[in-house]
């Protein structure tokens, strides 16, 4: 929190965390079980870092999108304990929620290093980006770049650690790193019935996460099409970020030459997973998080 | 929410809702080129009107007589070129992020069906690739949708089994048990369904919503009589802009329950839908030997 007070000014950047009032969190069904502000002290909040492996800080910056949010999440909910620029910590604390972005370069000694001690270190770990999902760009590496002409070999996190969540997408967008943020402190903070939400709306990120680490435009075809599963919606052609897909005759036709491996078509495809009991409800956990982060 | 307690106790079939009625636009001219009572584009015109969206993925004329391509509409003129239904596919949500790019949306109408109702509340809940789109759904009309056909199995219904040109069909629609072509000098061909079956969509067989439980209106012919439509209104979003778009004249109503065949046909399509889909679920689960096709309820992998 040292910085964010530094950045408004607010207080002095010391720790008395216990002051600040905690928000206020409507449930799923809005069963207007209000928590009382004063309930829970603001020690309740998770510890949450932003590991930097070899990316473009692209999920960073989309997590900083948030713009308030971002800052609210700070307020209440997380601890931002480790973070380049952001955190003035050196070495890879102990934390709850450890989001990764980039791909780990395996010629490179400290990367490796982190990205185990991580794992050592974090109750749970969340792959933000393609990159730390599934190699992204750094797929195409062959090396040769300077100054370290010699790291040219590139894997996603999941090839050397296990990995518990997936956020795909190049870049990840604001909102999902938002949802999965929210979630997981219900996850680690919440009452039962939030626990229950959080569980149920993380699974399918989490399969994702167990799925593999590789993605391309031909998930499309390989897990959709070719399984008689397409309908046609256009939820692929809108997520790719390159735009590498359009639609011939209602289904998806992939550029591959153009496709970055990101994985955001597949994930954003209704008909890769489709949990119906949290997308039902989709109106009270929209409202859930809106007013998580008023 | 207590007004519908009754209706609701009909079970799950038909979603979540708070209001259903038989309706009709009081617009002659939007009902001259709808396909029955002109809900979705009378909806998004009062919606547009009054500043509610700022445009709505329509489904367009395409390049190829009823081939349907997504659209944006931002002027009611261009809303009245997409009136009625063309049975085929049409990606509108391929333009769910376009229209907030190019087209500067801030506010975004979208019709589709009920699988594309899934796909937007998906991409708002888990936008992996859908920056700042979660937020700027502001209308979402679902129709009701038993099956889709790609755009060649509408060509060979057509052109092979009713023996039509496509350029000279004026109307095409499901219904009474029937697919039937409508010409341009008046000759009519239906084709029992039985026919037609053979041809749809594959994706569509694992389809359980029948009339598009995740949008925030719902509307389609089944239920009400020729010429009106069923409307269920699903959300505060969709009561919000109906209520007032009823306000402002926009539709005439009729209580559901006193119109024929009414509600109870829908429940029976809707449960037919689903327990044949539901089967097919199933039966992929042993498709092959000891190998299963994947089921996008479970797991994504």
């Amino acid at each position: 929190m040292g910085w964010l007070s530094r950045i408004f000014g607010t207080k002095d950047n010391s720790k008395k965390p216990e002051e600040r009032p905690v928000p206020v969190k409507a449930d799923v069904e809005k069963k207007a079980e209000v928590l009382q502000k004063e309930d829970k002290p603001v020690a309740d909040k998770i510890k949450v870092g932003h590991v930097h492996m070899s990316g473009c800080t692209g999920c960073l910056v989309s997590l900083a999108d948030n713009y308030g949010g971002l800052l609210t999440i700070l307020d209440r909910y997380a601890d931002l304990v480790y973070g380049l620029t952001l955190a003035d910590v050196r070495h890879i604390p102990k934390m709850d929620v450890a989001l990764v972005e980039g791909s780990v370069c395996i010629q490179d000694k400290i990367s490796v290093d982190e990205i185990k001690e991580t794992r050592e270190k974090a109750a749970v770990v969340v792959a933000v980006g393609g990159c730390a999902c599934y190699g992204n760009i750094t797929r195409f590496s062959r090396g040769g770049q300077p100054n370290q002409p010699q790291h040219e070999s590139f894997l996603p996190v999941g090839d050397l650690i296990k990995v518990d969540v997936y956020i795909p997408g190049c870049a990840p967008t604001p909102q999902l790193i938002r949802n999965v943020c929210v979630m997981a402190y219900l996850l680690l903070k919440g009452n039962k019935d939030q626990q229950e939400l959080a569980k149920k709306y993380l699974t399918p990120l989490m399969q994702l996460a167990e799925r593999g680490t590789e993605a391309c435009g031909c998930d499309l075809m390989y897990d959709v099409i070719n399984q008689g599963l397409c309908m046609g919606c256009g939820s692929c052609a809108a997520a790719c970020p390159v735009r590498a897909i359009t639609h011939e005759y209602g289904k998806p036709n992939v550029n591959r030459e153009m496709c970055i491996k990101c994985g955001a078509c597949y994930a954003q495809c209704p008909r890769s997973f489709f949990n119906f009991d949290v997308i039902t409800g989709f109106e009270g956990i929209l409202e859930t998080i809106d007013g998580a982060l008023k | 929410m207590e007004r519908s307690s009754e209706v609701n106790m009909m079970g799950t079939e038909l979603g979540n809702y708070k209001i259903c009625v038989s309706a009709r636009s009081t617009d002659k001219e939007i009902l001259k080129k709808a396909q029955d009572g002109g809900i979705v584009t009378q909806l998004f015109k009062y919606a547009l009107e009054e500043g509610i969206i700022d445009g709505a993925i329509v489904s367009g004329p395409g390049d190829e007589p009823w081939r349907p391509r997504p659209f944006i509409a931002t002027s009611v003129d261009e809303l009245m070129k997409s009136r009625g239904t063309r049975y085929n596919i049409s990606p509108n949500v391929s333009f769910i992020k376009e229209a907030t790019r190019s087209y500067g949306l801030d506010r975004i109408g979208i019709v589709g069906t009920p699988c594309q109702m899934q796909a937007v509340r998906k991409a708002q809940l888990y936008p992996a690739g859908l920056r700042d789109v979660p937020d700027k759904i502001a209308l979402a009309v679902g129709i009701f949708c038993m099956e889709n056909f790609p755009y060649q199995s509408i060509k060979q219904l057509v052109e092979d089994h009713a023996a039509m040109k496509l350029e000279s069909v004026k109307k095409m629609e499901i219904g009474k048990g029937k697919f039937w072509v409508y010409g341009e000098r008046g000759q009519v061909v239906q084709l029992p369904l039985k026919v037609t079956h053979k041809y749809e969509q594959p994706g569509c067989h694992v389809c359980l919503d029948y009339v598009a439980n995740l949008a925030d209106v719902s509307t389609g012919s089944v239920g009400s009589p020729d010429g009106w439509s069923t409307v269920f209104v699903r959300t505060k979003k969709g009561d919000d802009i109906w209520t007032k778009a009823i306000a402002a004249g926009c539709f005439e109503t009729k209580s559901i329950e006193q119109v024929k065949p009414g509600l109870e046909l829908v429940s029976k399509l809707a449960n037919e839908k689903i327990t044949k889909n539901q089967k097919t679920v199933e039966e992929r689960a042993k498709f092959g030997v000891n190998k299963a096709l994947r089921n996008p309820y479970i797991s994504p992998k």
